[in-house]
């Protein structure tokens, strides 16, 4: 767990560290301590809705990196989904040679200030961090994702942004449905590589998941926006208001002589709990809580138009990155008492440690081993009351997590008037159902070659979340780098197969 | 894109927009609607698609001006101005068919349309009728002069039969007795009617369903409920039906009227009221040379007291 209370070193203690850094041996570069980055005070942040950790200070990000042990084995490029060089771009930034650093990580990650702020570093690059088993602790494990997060943000405010070279024109025309990180990964591949990409969007903006679900004080939205321009600037159209599957359909984008399509829709579907008082005013999807706030600027009301109702007393049903990302929101949006409810216990809590970590610092209550089974109203049809039952562990679950069992006859009710459900989002069928050919597991996701990424139809790719359920956005990024990479063979010899659909 | 091509007033605070919005136009079938965002910083809204010009590659919708959103759009919008934001179409289409009969079967349908639920009535009255079934339309409003399309649903419709609450035009009455009579008059004759589709205000709808079920006439209802994406995102616009909860926007926007929890689905309606007051007001006070204030007041106040919950942006 990473301790931001912990002081950082003197600017002099910094300064040494990098001059000294080429006399250190590995084992004294491993018992360095760990430079902890400032964050807005959490009483002050609950109150705005500005980033909460500061970035690192350039001497700072060097002085990081110098506890770097470039293992040979490299466990944090196996960690991560895009296998990036990991040694090699600290090694480039203990030097101070930001440009080659950032250099170095663009070419897997095309999207490293939206990475390094919301990838779960603790378990992917930062889990098997040698560092952290010296330390026999998973704090101490080099802070990759900080390091990279300051990268991409130097290079956007100090070094200028260099853009991937287009390629030269192929004359192929790819259509990509799905503004978000893998639709626009694929789409960024598709321009290095010389085709044309066109992005369908549903919505009025472009950024998916990163504008309408994560907030602002974890992902600022001008960092999204210059993400977004980079790639117009290479060339990448996008096309809002734009609903494939109503608007258009895939057969039309064929039709209307595109060569290849990317299915990027994701997984917007929300699920609920289904218990009783679902219905009642003051129950809501975490989509539709987080949309108002992010998306439409509920936060900002009555300067935006769209309303969120604001209520002293919350509840938010789950235990993912969303839960948190809803019980903090409402927390910004004035709550004095928010509550997360949990079936299960704190270590199987599936949202990033540090989001954990925040949210607790900031005041969210956690009602763990807790199972919603209604929610009571008054008797104008608003939410009065969570009830919830009491949970023990039982045996795993397939998944490895212990499964809740209820106790019986202990209930509580939790005084609240917003019920926010974060329980999970399934697929959405809008292009499944609208498009001839495609197949779908049981989940709903779409059945894709995991080599190429291609769906079940010819010349018809998918990747992200409407592949692999609710992920994370470095794997729906991975997944555009596939596709690109394997779209790429496709056109230029279109003799590639679709996938072949094993029922079982 | 999606310029204002024909802006007119209807009646007293209610508008007709034809906007250019030429891939809506081509893919729309009766029944559809559009999320609209008039500029940047407005709500997106669901309006439900009065009628379409492929060849203009236009989409007309109606709108009643009844919060800070549709005033704005009635107030602020003028010809040649344009739209911020149009995408659709969405929803299911009408299924253009009469339940329980074979296909070949050709029948009576009644449409019922109140207030300026005429206008999206408009593309379903001629789907049916160009379907070869007999349509006949109950058009109803409180005053004459809030009767709108009066002139295009007659022309689309077998019959139409106006009436108004206070009998300034038509029968004097609710459309609710004029399909009682409708159903009793046809039956007495031997004929029947085989499908009523409502649309308008939901107290007007739950009756309508109230009116057709002692008859056992499959009745059809177009719901407008509060919507942010309109493409089965949020889950914000559900209603019960039949005890299990529907998304308007995919699994709707039409459903059987018969199992629908209208008061649910007020009671939902209502959920930002203070907040939609709050707004206006905001609205009003910021444009005080707005010469439709006394408009807005009176629409405030009805809010206020509004026995029927109305949405922003309710068109059906």
């Amino acid at each position: 767990m990473t301790d931001p209370g912990k002081p950082s070193l003197t600017p002099e203690e910094l300064e040494a560290r990098v001059e000294g850094r080429k006399g250190l041996t590995a084992k004294q570069r491993g018992q360095l301590p760990k430079i902890f980055w400032k964050e807005q005070d959490a009483a002050d942040r609950v109150h705005n809705i500005r980033e909460v950790p500061f970035a690192y200070t350039a001497i700072e990000a060097r002085a990081e990196a110098v506890r770097c042990l470039t293992c040979k084995n490299e466990p944090c490029v196996t960690g991560c989904p895009v296998a990036v060089d990991v040694p090699g771009f600290l090694k480039l930034v203990a030097e101070g040679d930001f440009r080659g650093a950032i250099r170095l990580i663009k070419e897997t990650n095309l999207l490293p200030a939206i990475c390094g702020r919301v990838c779960p570093q603790e378990s992917q690059c930062q889990e098997n961090c040698m560092v952290a088993k010296v330390h026999k602790d998973l704090g101490f494990a080099v802070s990759v994702g900080k390091i990279e997060a300051f990268l991409a943000d130097w290079e956007r405010e100090e070094g200028g942004v260099e853009l991937p070279a287009v390629g030269a024109p192929t004359g192929k025309r790819v259509a990509i449905i799905g503004a978000g990180p893998s639709g626009l990964t694929c789409a960024g591949d598709l321009r290095r590589l010389g085709h044309e990409a066109v992005i369908f969007e549903a919505f009025h903006k472009a950024g998916g998941v990163l504008v309408y679900g994560i907030p602002e004080f974890r992902l600022p939205k001008d960092i999204v926006e210059a993400e977004v321009d980079n790639l117009r600037q290479m060339g990448v159209a996008f096309e809002f208001d734009t609903v494939i599957g109503q608007t258009m359909t895939v057969d039309d984008l064929f039709d209307d002589g595109f060569d290849a399509v990317y299915v990027a829709t994701g997984a917007g579907l929300p699920y609920f709990v289904n218990v009783p008082g679902e219905d009642l005013n003051g129950v809501y999807s975490a989509n539709e809580y987080l949309t108002r706030a992010n998306l439409m600027g509920a936060y900002r009301f009555p300067e935006e138009d769209t309303p969120v109702l604001r209520r002293d007393n919350v509840a938010v049903l789950g235990g993912g990155n969303v839960a948190m990302d809803a019980a903090r929101t409402a927390l910004r949006l004035g709550a004095k008492n928010v509550f997360l409810v949990y079936r299960r216990s704190r270590d199987e809590m599936p949202a990033r440690l540090e989001e954990v970590h925040h949210a607790e610092e900031e005041g969210v209550q956690f009602r763990m081993l807790s199972a919603p089974v209604e929610i009571l109203s008054t008797d104008k049809g608003w939410v009065r009351a969570l009830k919830i039952q009491k949970c023990e562990l039982g045996e795993p679950d397939e998944k490895g997590r212990r499964r809740p069992l209820p106790i019986e006859g202990a209930y509580e009710e939790l005084p609240v008037e917003i019920v926010i459900e974060a329980i999970g989002n399934g697929p959405n069928p809008l292009i499944p159902k609208t498009t001839a050919g495609l197949t779908t597991t049981r989940h709903g996701t779409l059945v894709v070659d995991e080599a190429t990424m291609m769906t079940t139809r010819k010349g018809v790719f998918a990747g992200g979340d409407i592949v692999a359920g609710a992920s994370t956005v470095i794997l729906a990024m991975g997944h555009g780098r596939k596709a690109a990479a394997a779209i790429d063979a496709y056109l230029k010899n279109e003799s590639a197969q679709p996938a072949a659909f094993d029922a079982t | 894109m999606f310029q204002i091509l024909v802006k007119r007033a209807l009646g007293e605070n209610v508008t007709l927009f034809e906007v250019e919005a030429p891939r809506v136009a081509r893919r729309h079938r009766a029944g559809q609607f559009v999320m609209l965002r008039p500029h940047a910083h407005s709500e997106r809204i669901p309006l439900t698609i009065a009628d379409v010009d492929r060849d203009r590659g236009s989409i007309t919708l109606v709108v009643q001006a009844v919060g800070k959103t549709t005033f704005e759009m009635t107030e602020r919008f003028f010809e040649g101005d344009s739209f911020s934001n149009v995408a659709g179409p969405l929803g299911n289409p009408t299924h253009i068919a009469l339940p329980g009969k074979p296909e070949d079967f050709r029948g009576t349908v009644a449409c019922v349309a109140g207030g300026i639920g005429a206008a999206p009535m408009l593309p379903i009255a001629r789907a049916f009728r160009e379907a070869g079934h007999e349509v006949v339309t109950i058009l109803g409003a409180r005053r004459k002069d809030l009767l709108v399309f009066e002139d295009r649903l007659g022309s689309a419709s077998s019959e139409l039969l106006v009436c108004t609450d206070d009998g300034s035009c038509g029968q004097k009455g609710f459309v609710t007795d004029v399909l009682k009579g409708l159903i009793e008059s046809r039956r007495a004759a031997g004929g029947d009617v085989d499908l009523a589709i409502a649309i308008g205000p939901p107290i007007m709808m739950k009756f309508c369903s109230k009116t057709t079920q002692p008859f056992g006439v499959p009745t059809l209802v177009s719901l407008n409920t509060i919507m942010v994406d309109g493409t089965g995102m949020c889950g914000g616009c559900r209603v019960m039906v039949d005890g299990a909860a529907k998304y308007v926007c995919v699994d709707g926007p039409e459903f059987d009227g018969h199992h629908v929890d209208f008061d649910g689905m007020m009671r939902r309606q209502a959920m930002y009221r203070p907040e939609e007051i709050a707004s206006l007001e905001r609205y009003r006070e910021n444009d005080p040379s707005c010469h439709l204030q006394p408009a807005v007041e009176a629409a405030v106040a009805e809010a206020e007291e509004a026995a029927r919950p109305a949405a922003e942006g309710t068109t059906r």
